[in-house]
């Protein structure tokens, strides 16, 4: 950032690049014609901001400042290149009424979130882009987020833009036939957003809160855009519900806390309250969607006063309704885990046992430590502790790591 | 609009059973439906009837009998459409009664 903007000017452009990049860039995507050339007119457009609002004072409405300066230098950029590259293809979109919402900018980034996560393009991609795109991040914090090198993670962009063009990836919100499975995409990218930041995959921190942040704040944005939606309010509280838990996850030590033994006082009330309510309507819809059934299992958990207090009957009852829903091995394995505290370790043990083949979860570390902690409370300590070592051997994450460590130290390894 | 080039993949064994029939009425039914999209296409023999010419990297070729990727699933024919954008190209390629499936390339267009 230029040296002559104050920091009252700096700290109003950092907010306006957090609060706003996503409806500003996807305003600019239809006049620029390609997502390339819109990122180059929004960068220039903050650097604009930066350079000028010290003088002229900051707008009243940061975003419609930036957006309008975005689309000018787009459309100068746009003419100069026309004569260049006439034949270049351009996204498709440009030429249909511009829907000018009363502010005068239309809200295009649903459709800037349909086409980051078409399903032509990689899962990995869809993710990064989405980052990139709607979240404003930079290649080197996207890389850093998924614990990449940065020129890998510059290259799986690049890539993505590239299939984008070529391809003709449209920039649409897709028709009503077609929307449901297309959401059902975009949602879970969302998600997996969400999961990456609540449970690294690896590294040295159990969560990593900017990505967990990021799915949120994605999730609110697609319930401002389909507030009718209900699977988009499913996955929202299904968040809200899972997040709310937070601040209890970890010790003072940065120790991994079990739900079991999580102060519950800790847990954030008023999230929790948003998330009953959006559930309310989310489980309205018939048959309720699998991010609902989510949300309502984390629901009972959220609305027990204590371990003990859990309603296992109805978890597990959840947990068959999803399983209906969404017939995954990982699915299955949570169900094991509430027969279990439902109706006997032995059974649980049992189910989770015969999920041992499922080649899905051969690598999955969560199936090994929930046998071993369905062995210790079943007094096989032997066994548990060769699960748990299992379980270690597959795990990435630091703080899991020593968690587990922990648990085969209590059993004397 | 952009073009694309649909290639049309099926199993090995039924592509030889089905050698010298004549177009089969799902394709014929096909063709007509999306006549207005599409700009060529063609059925091809098995990929037995195949044959690689690969430059051999001193100014000569190497002529082989059968495809470069030999595999379960063969290239049995291919149609150019032309389509507005992906998504109306996929829906093209999903009437294609193919037997496996298909590929969807987007073809460079010429500057």
């Amino acid at each position: 950032m230029p040296e002559t903007a104050g920091p009252e000017v700096a700290a109003a452009v950092a907010d306006a690049h957090r609060r706003e990049w996503a409806f500003v860039l996807a305003a600019t995507v239809r006049v620029a014609g390609s997502i390339d050339a819109a990122e180059e007119a929004v960068q220039d457009a903050y650097a604009a901001a930066l350079a000028t609002w010290g003088d002229g004072g900051i707008p009243r409405n940061p975003g419609a400042w930036l957006t309008v300066t975005a689309r000018r230098r787009a459309l100068e950029m746009h003419r100069r290149a026309a004569t260049a590259e006439r034949a270049l293809p351009r996204l498709v979109g440009r030429e249909e009424s511009p829907a000018e919402e009363p502010g005068g900018i239309p809200d295009d980034r649903l459709r800037l979130i349909f086409t980051c996560c078409h399903p032509a393009l990689a899962p990995e991609a869809q993710v990064a882009l989405t980052l990139r795109l709607l979240c404003g991040l930079s290649t080197a914090e996207v890389a850093r987020a998924f614990l990449v090198p940065e020129t890998t993670m510059a290259a799986r962009i690049t890539r993505a833009k590239k299939k984008i063009a070529a391809a003709n990836i449209p920039y649409r919100v897709p028709p009503p036939d077609e929307l449901p499975e297309r959401l059902d995409g975009v949602l879970s990218v969302v998600y997996l957003v969400y999961t990456t930041g609540h449970t690294a995959p690896s590294g040295a921190d159990l969560m990593r809160r900017d990505l967990a942040d990021r799915g949120l704040e994605l999730a609110r944005m697609l319930r401002v855009l389909l507030p009718l939606d209900r699977d988009v309010a499913g996955l929202l509280a299904l968040i809200l519900l899972t997040e709310a838990r937070r601040g209890a996850r970890l010790d003072d030590q940065d120790n991994v806390v079990l739900l079991e033994d999580q102060d519950r006082s800790r847990w954030d009330r008023q999230a929790i309250g948003e998330g009953v309510a959006l559930l309310r309507g989310a489980l309205a819809a018939r048959p309720p969607g699998r991010f609902a059934l989510m949300a309502a299992i984390a629901a009972v958990h959220d609305g027990s006063g204590s371990w003990q207090d859990t309603d296992w009957q109805e978890i597990l009852g959840l947990y068959d309704l999803l399983l209906g829903r969404w017939p995954s091995p990982v699915v299955r394995l949570n169900r094991a885990i509430a027969l279990g505290f439902a109706a006997g370790f032995a059974e649980g043990l049992a189910e989770l046992d015969l999920l041992g083949a499922e080649p899905q979860l051969a690598r999955y570390p969560y199936l090994a430590s929930a046998r071993g902690d369905f062995l210790v409370r079943l007094g096989r300590p032997g066994e548990a502790r060769v699960a748990f070592e299992e379980a270690l051997i597959l795990t990435d994450n630091e703080v899991e790591r020593r968690f587990l460590q922990g648990r085969i130290k209590e059993l004397g390894g | 609009m952009s073009k694309y080039l649909i290639l049309i993949y099926q199993d090995e064994a039924v592509a030889r059973q089905a050698e010298g029939e004549s177009i089969s009425a799902s394709y014929q039914e096909f063709q007509q439906r999306r006549g207005s999209a599409l700009l060529g296409g063609a059925a091809l023999h098995p990929s037995s009837t195949a044959t690689s010419v690969r430059r051999d990297g001193a100014g000569g070729f190497l002529v082989t009998d059968g495809p470069f990727a030999e595999s379960k699933e063969t290239l049995g024919g291919y149609y150019l459409v032309e389509a507005a954008d992906l998504d109306e190209a996929l829906e093209i390629a999903k009437e294609v009664p193919a037997g496996v499936g298909v590929e969807v390339w987007p073809v460079r267009v010429a500057t």
